[in-house]
């Protein structure tokens, strides 16, 4: 029996600047069953120009991923922003297709389409969750990310205090309105801190690459890992830190 | 047509304002503080009813069958306001609004008037162009008292002295004939009371906006905390209204809805203490000579735009800001505007109409398009899918010579074919470009504005379609 055939969008981010991520997607996919593929024509979603006011050179985009992605069961992509991207916007740029209407992000794919909560996953840290802003409004995954973690063995998972609040990424506005992107990312940090936590995870890498790289800088000793590497790290092949 | 004052004449764009209230470390404690207590009230009394996102989907109704008829619906109301006994008069803009005002006070003979809180009055910069007549527009609103006494600009919609403590209050309220001699609330509401009686008994005339206008039935509704509204709306001989023409509502029944959306979402209260409504005038009760002035000022062009012109849906209850990450932060006098936080961000361009100007063209940037303001907007302003259609026409207006056009266009261009993408990838430009947020010569935004404050990822050794490539391929 041969399960759903899936092809993976990393998103251009992912594929690029955090590889891990990619290749866990791969493991907890086959491990559950999924016909994984990688469609290697994907480039980018276009959220980048679409959210800076460039829609125009983002439609060539959406149109290409409705070509890249057409004819698989399912389309899987370990962020809510992308994945709410082209859910969301995609319809508004060119005719929808299929592809897009198949696109998930990983939380709930696993939870609404695969059902399951429980992923076999090992993963023995204190762990706090960041619930990222178009995960929360825009998809509305609301807790099926949480659900995921709390059947982790091993894992203690912290809440966040203030956990809804935006961590100051938002894309270009990190650079256009950086200081006010830069005191979003402080309190988010001291939030963070405050847990305790050793890892902070969330859906999206572009929202860790922020909460990292603050507290990076300020060599807090928590380390940002996306939620697709927690749930796919077991016991006989546990989640390693990449340097 | 003069300059439209919805935005302040002079102020620096959005991130340059931001910068500095950023270092304000009151500000930023006075809000955090006021913010975080009313998102959690809030909070709580929406979920009290368990028809709140059908009263959402209500509000947003009746307010597109407004915009779609709104010329209807406005000859409605002028015919049932002339009915009761009203004068009805039409301003394209600010400045004709304020000239009709400053008539009509000065056919009373009154060189003061007293002023119920109103979003409108201080969008067409009423006061200013009163005292240029030789009026003093008198603010009754407690917080409208401390922006003005302060000589300050507001901050907030719905408490326009927000960013203002306890203890900065009591300094303003020193310049009062009977200051108060505590900052306990209890003191600093004793000495504006004495300071507004005198004003509201010795007033002749008064002015208002309106939070809604009944076509059915010609009534004017005002909704308020303090009385001190009803005060000014009762007392005087005279009231002259200010209106924007997308507060009128079809039928008296619509009142039911926004009745209850909009006190929860603005002070979380299941209803405002004070709800002025009058029909005209009442021969032997309040006012004996009533006005109402319907006001354009940029909201027939704000219409005309198909995305843009939810943000006319507005009942101006301050909820979005309430929630928002950027406002909480930057406070509301960095938006440069009397409607600040995510509505300013979206209704301030489209009412000031020319996206040249810098000022109003970083509005739709700041935000972080986290979503919060839409999440709890009574009327379901999907502000940022707005933002993101202003931001597109800023760059329309801008046109394709500007750096970062050129870098997006680059950018586009590597995204357009696999070949050009992996080669970029290759040589690390892609990383830098997505993750440090365009290090490529070519982008408008240097590289460190990135890690001035955060370190950026390294570049790892392979991509992950190397890796697929190689164990897949
Ligand atoms: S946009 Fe919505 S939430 Fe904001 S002030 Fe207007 S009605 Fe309230």
């Amino acid at each position: 029996m041969s399960g759903p055939r899936v092809a993976l969008f990393p998103t251009c981010l992912t594929d690029t600047a955090f590889p891990e991520t990619g290749k866990a997607m791969v493991r907890l996919l086959e491990r559950l069953g999924c016909d994984v593929d990688f469609p290697l024509d994907q480039t980018c979603c276009g959220q980048m120009h679409f959210n800076t006011g460039y829609a125009e050179l983002a439609r060539p985009m959406a149109r290409a991923y409705a070509d890249v992605f057409d004819g698989y069961d399912y389309v899987v992509a370990p962020s809510g922003s992308c994945a709410g991207m082209v859910r969301e916007i995609h319809p508004t740029l060119c005719p929808t297709s299929p592809a897009v209407e198949r696109t998930y992000e990983l939380s709930e794919f696993l939870v609404d389409v695969l059902g399951v909560v429980d992923v076999g996953a090992h993963f023995p840290h204190r762990v706090t969750y960041h619930p990222t802003c178009h995960s929360l409004r825009m998809l509305g995954v609301g807790d099926k990310p949480l659900s995921l973690l709390r059947a982790v063995s091993g894992l203690e998972l912290v809440p966040l205090p203030q956990a809804e609040q935006c961590c100051g990424f938002g894309g270009t506005f990190a650079l256009k309105n950086a200081e006010t992107s830069t005191a979003m990312l402080a309190d988010k940090m001291r939030c963070v801190q405050d847990t305790g936590a050793q890892v902070v995870t969330a859906g999206d890498n572009s929202c860790l690459m922020q909460i990292g790289g603050g507290l990076s800088r300020l060599q807090a000793g928590v380390r940002p890992v996306h939620l697709a590497e927690i749930l796919a790290s077991t016991q006989e092949e546990p989640w390693v830190a990449t340097p | 047509m003069g300059r439209n004052p919805v935005t302040w004449l002079g102020s620096p764009t959005f991130p340059d304002a931001a910068r500095r209230s950023l270092g304000d470390t009151q500000l930023r404690g006075n809000l955090r503080k006021a913010t975080t207590t009313i998102r959690g009230k809030r909070e709580s009394a929406v979920a009290e009813l368990d028809d709140w996102e059908q009263l959402r989907r209500a509000g947003e109704a009746v307010k597109d069958d407004v915009l779609a008829n709104l010329d209807t619906y406005l000859e409605r109301l002028e015919a049932a306001v002339s009915e009761r006994g009203g004068v009805v008069h039409w301003a394209r803009d600010a400045e004709e609004a304020n000239r009709i005002v400053l008539d009509l006070v000065r056919q009373e003979d009154a060189d003061e008037v007293v002023k119920v809180k109103s979003m409108a009055t201080a969008e067409i910069g009423l006061n200013e162009a009163l005292a240029d007549g030789g009026v003093d527009a008198i603010e009754t609103d407690l917080a409208e008292v401390i922006v003005q006494l302060g000589e300050d600009r507001p901050s907030h919609i719905l408490v326009p002295a927000i960013h203002r403590n306890r203890a900065e209050i009591k300094e303003i309220f020193a310049q009062m004939p009977d200051p108060p001699d505590s900052d306990d609330p209890r003191a600093l509401a004793e000495a504006a009371r004495k300071y507004l009686r005198r004003k509201f008994l010795s007033a002749k005339v008064a002015i208002s906006g309106a939070n809604f206008g009944v076509a059915d039935t010609g009534s004017i509704v005002v909704v308020e905390s303090e009385g001190n509204g009803r005060m000014c709306l009762t007392l005087p001989e005279t009231l002259i209204t200010v209106m924007g023409v997308e507060k009128v509502l079809p039928r008296w029944q619509d009142l039911e809805v926004f009745l209850q959306l909009l006190p929860r979402s603005s002070t979380a209260e299941r209803m405002n203490p004070y709800t002025s409504i009058w029909s005209g005038v009442t021969p032997g009760d309040g006012p004996q000579k009533f006005h109402l002035v319907l006001l354009d000022n940029g909201r027939t062009s704000t219409l005309a735009d198909e995305v843009g012109r939810q943000a006319l849906r507005c009942i101006r209850c301050s909820a979005c800001l309430n929630v928002c990450p950027v406002y909480e932060r930057t406070g509301g006098q960095a938006y440069g505007s009397v409607y600040p936080g995510p509505i300013g961000a979206i209704l301030a361009p489209q009412l000031a109409g020319d996206l040249h100007d810098e000022q109003a063209a970083s509005l739709p940037y700041a935000s972080s398009l986290c979503g919060a303001c839409y999440e709890v907007c009574p009327v379901r302003i999907n502000i940022p899918e707005v933002l993101t259609h202003l931001r597109a026409e800023v760059v329309e207006a801008k046109g394709k010579r500007t750096p970062e056009a050129m870098a997006m266009s680059a950018a586009a261009w590597v995204f357009g074919s696999r070949r050009r993408y992996e080669a970029a990838q290759k040589a690390g430009s892609l990383t830098r470009l997505l993750a440090r947020g365009g290090n490529l010569s070519s982008l408008p935004w240097p590289g460190s504005k990135w890690t001035d404050t955060r370190d950026a990822p390294v570049v790892p050794k392979e991509s992950f379609r190397t890796w697929w490539r190689r164990n897949r391929g």
